[in-house]
């Protein structure tokens, strides 16, 4: 019976240490043979359909060039629609391998969540947009007005300090989902709805009336926006931050979508290019994955300026001029560690 | 040596005796599946643990003591964004039951009323309630919590609001009431009121007992009536009227003063009312069928009206058939109001939620929840079965 009962004791801590045993995310995602990509339950720009029902846009542009550099191949997507709301337990418990929705690197949610932030895909900042007849220049004369806000979102948070701040008063309207908010503000239940920036212009594209509305100057919040993944693995951290570094440097470099396979057939004489593409160095095989993979992250949707202006430029509904996010050669503050 | 030997055989004889008696074989065999299922909970627990704290998803509660640093609108306590989360919840919970609360109070109402009217002789009246409570019923909460709340966003906007008489607005933000301002001198109204009430059930229960003895009756509705409405208002005009009423007025974008039924709140009530309501329908239904129709006839040839029949004969003996379901129904409403969160009204899920979004307390925060709601319901269950027992049939 006591051998019995110790060969007992063995097998359960054997079995639970077999659970505990931390297998490295890409050899998962290897084997499942697809990439799970946590994307928003749609937001024009961002992630949304398209009229033959795929899944694209910018946030889902960089889980298919992600894909392409794992795979080579940057259909190997699952993707996974999450809420402001459950997101986070999503890829907490695994459910997604990284979570590309607009989501706001913050302290907290870095060191508190126990997530690693790749970068930053996007700079934005919180604005309000409101009807122009209710002639307000300016957020800071929304006393008393109702908001429509989405809710577990930064955007909840900085709403009341804002508020708090500026000792005026209003009423919050918590809503869930994006869409459901654009609904009750569009219902006159809220006089303005908060959200980041460049989400108010994906939003205001689906008006009727868009130019019966119009955002407020204010910008009361930074929202970096970026792609993240669950602390504890490096190397996987590392695959996602460089993919997101290929885009911007490949932008820098001038290497596009269309030139890649041109530049990557023989070394040239930019080594930085050389070393990026594989043809000089083994930047690949650092990262556990192949010579090319950067050739592939870029053949997916082009590099960074491709991706943004297909989605989110000035010849999109959105017309969302680059900005804070132009390259730091172009007056912006886009800027990725070199490839070396 | 042999004294051992026969020893040892006598404890073998004994262990097989054990197994070949059907009582104590069974005995054992239950003993192992125990054993069994002790071990698999008890690993399936300590993998949990082991895992959940791998992850970092479990770290404790001590996150109640931060701040919350976002906004609710409707608050029963006072709260701002620089209260701690642990008093967000508690508003959370005050919602949930302030609208568990309001519902049930109305379903019962309906649920009675229209359980009656089913049971009416007249034709259209009892088909047109049967109709009411088949569409109410089976049509998912869900999707009606919805209807009343499209329903109710689709009023006039805010700016073309409907008012009843410049006091009280109501627009697609909700109901607008002007709020009473107590002055000093308005606790003697309320004094009053409490003591007209316990004069009130002093008269009842002194008018019943006469009645038991001399047959006489007393007409103990408008005595009440006077007691309880008339004395506080007499008191109150003694006072010299010690009520304002902060009347609500259109600003820029809203209404200033008074306070606001939220639409969302308003369709939560009003959906789960009439959903629970129809089920209780039924079960008044069912309750009145039971009381055998004698009890009636014998009622109608003591020469008492329907009205008292159904009063003092009737729903007495019905209520020990319909309290038992009557609970599960508010136990329902409860649970249900959870759904509030599809259309932003924030009770305890709904502000749990952003709660769990923010701090990323996924377990603790769904561990409060489930304790809460539990608490709640074995409360709801408590009081029901001690009025079950209380007007249960006494033989004598």
């Amino acid at each position: 019976m006591n051998s019995f009962l110790k060969t007992a004791v063995a097998g359960a801590a054997a079995l639970l240490v077999a659970g505990a045993a931390h297998a490295a995310t890409l050899d998962d995602i290897k084997k499942a043979g697809v990439l799970k990509c946590g994307i928003n339950t749609g937001l024009p720009g961002f992630a949304y359909t398209d009229d033959k029902g795929k899944w694209t846009g910018f946030d889902v542009a960089y889980c298919r060039a992600l894909a392409a550099a794992v795979f080579g191949d940057p259909d190997k997507v699952k993707y996974v629609n999450l809420t402001g709301k459950n997101r986070f337990p999503a890829l907490a418990a695994g459910e997604i391998d990284v979570l590309s929705r607009n989501t706001t690197w913050t302290f907290s949610r870095d060191v508190d969540l126990g997530f690693t932030f790749i970068g930053v895909s996007y700079y934005d900042g919180q604005g309000f947009i409101g009807r122009k007849a209710l002639g307000v220049k300016s957020a800071k004369e929304l006393d008393g007005a109702s908001v429509c806000i989405q809710t577990g979102t930064t955007t909840e948070l900085n709403l009341a300090d804002f508020f708090r701040v500026n000792k005026i008063k209003y009423e919050p309207v918590p809503i869930e989902t994006n869409e459901e908010a654009r609904k009750a503000y569009v219902a006159e239940r809220c006089d303005v709805y908060t959200t980041d920036a460049s989400g108010l212009a994906a939003t205001k594209t689906t008006f009727k009336d868009p130019d019966a509305h119009m955002v407020f100057p204010e910008i009361i919040s930074k929202e970096p926006l970026g792609p993240l993944v669950r602390q504890g693995d490096d190397q996987w951290a590392d695959i996602a931050r460089w993919t997101l570094n290929v885009l911007i440097n490949a932008e820098e470099y001038g290497v596009t979508s269309a030139n890649v396979d041109k530049l990557a057939a023989k070394a040239i004489d930019n080594p930085e290019i050389n070393r990026m593409l594989g043809t000089e160095g083994s930047l690949g095989a650092m990262l556990g994955l192949r010579k090319t993979w950067a050739v592939d992250v870029l053949k997916a949707e082009g590099n960074y300026a491709e991706i943004y202006e297909r989605y989110l430029g000035t010849k999109t509904p959105l017309g969302l001029a680059r900005g804070l996010n132009a390259l730091y050669t172009n007056g912006g503050i886009l800027y990725a560690p070199p490839m070396r | 040596m042999a004294r051992n030997a026969s020893a040892q055989r006598t404890a073998g004889q004994e262990w097989l005796r054990l197994w070949f008696d059907e009582r104590s074989r069974g005995l054992i065999y239950q003993l192992l599946v125990i054993l069994g299922l002790a071990l698999v909970v008890a690993f399936i627990v300590s993998n949990t643990i082991a895992n959940l704290q791998r992850a970092g998803l479990a770290s404790g509660f001590g996150f109640l003591f931060d701040q919350a640093f976002f906004d609710i609108n409707q608050k029963l306590i006072e709260y701002s964004s620089t209260s701690t989360f642990g008093r967000a919840l508690i508003v959370g919970m005050l919602n949930t039951v302030l609208v568990s609360a309001m519902g049930i109070v109305l379903a019962t109402a309906i649920g009675f009323f229209a359980g009656i009217l089913r049971l009416s002789p007249n034709f259209l009246l009892s088909r047109m309630v049967g109709a009411w409570v088949e569409i109410t019923r089976n049509v998912p909460v869900l999707l009606q919590i919805i209807f009343w709340w499209v329903l109710l966003t689709g009023l006039p906007k805010v700016r073309e609001s409907l008012s009843i008489g410049d006091s009280i607005f109501l627009s697609n933000r909700g109901v607008r009431l002007p709020a009473p301002l107590l002055e000093p001198g308005f606790e003697w109204v309320f004094v009053a009121f409490l003591c007209g009430a316990v004069a009130a059930i002093l008269v009842s229960h002194w008018s019943k007992r006469r009645q038991n003895v001399s047959g006489e009756r007393f007409p103990v509705f408008w005595a009440g009536l006077a007691l309880i409405v008339g004395l506080p208002a007499l008191v109150y005009w003694f006072a010299g009227a010690p009520l304002a009423w902060d009347v609500p007025k259109a600003t820029r974008f809203n209404f200033r003063g008074g306070f606001n039924v939220t639409p969302e709140l308003l369709a939560l009530w009003i959906a789960l009312s009439t959903y629970t309501g129809a089920f209780i329908s039924e079960i008044v239904r069912a309750g009145i069928l039971s009381v055998g129709k004698g009890q009636t006839e014998a009622a109608g040839s003591l020469g008492l009206r329907p009205g008292q029949t159904m009063r003092l004969i009737v729903i007495p003996q019905a209520l020990r058939v319909i309290i038992p379901p009557l609970t599960s129904q508010y136990l329902n409403l409860t649970k249900n109001s959870s759904l509030a969160i599809a259309i932003g009204h924030q009770e305890l899920v709904s502000i749990g939620g952003t709660i769990l979004n923010q701090s990323g307390q996924a377990l603790e925060v769904v561990g409060i929840w489930m304790v809460f709601y539990l608490g709640l319901s074995l409360l709801t269950s408590m009081y029901m079965n001690w009025y079950n027992r209380r007007i249960a049939l006494v033989e004598r």
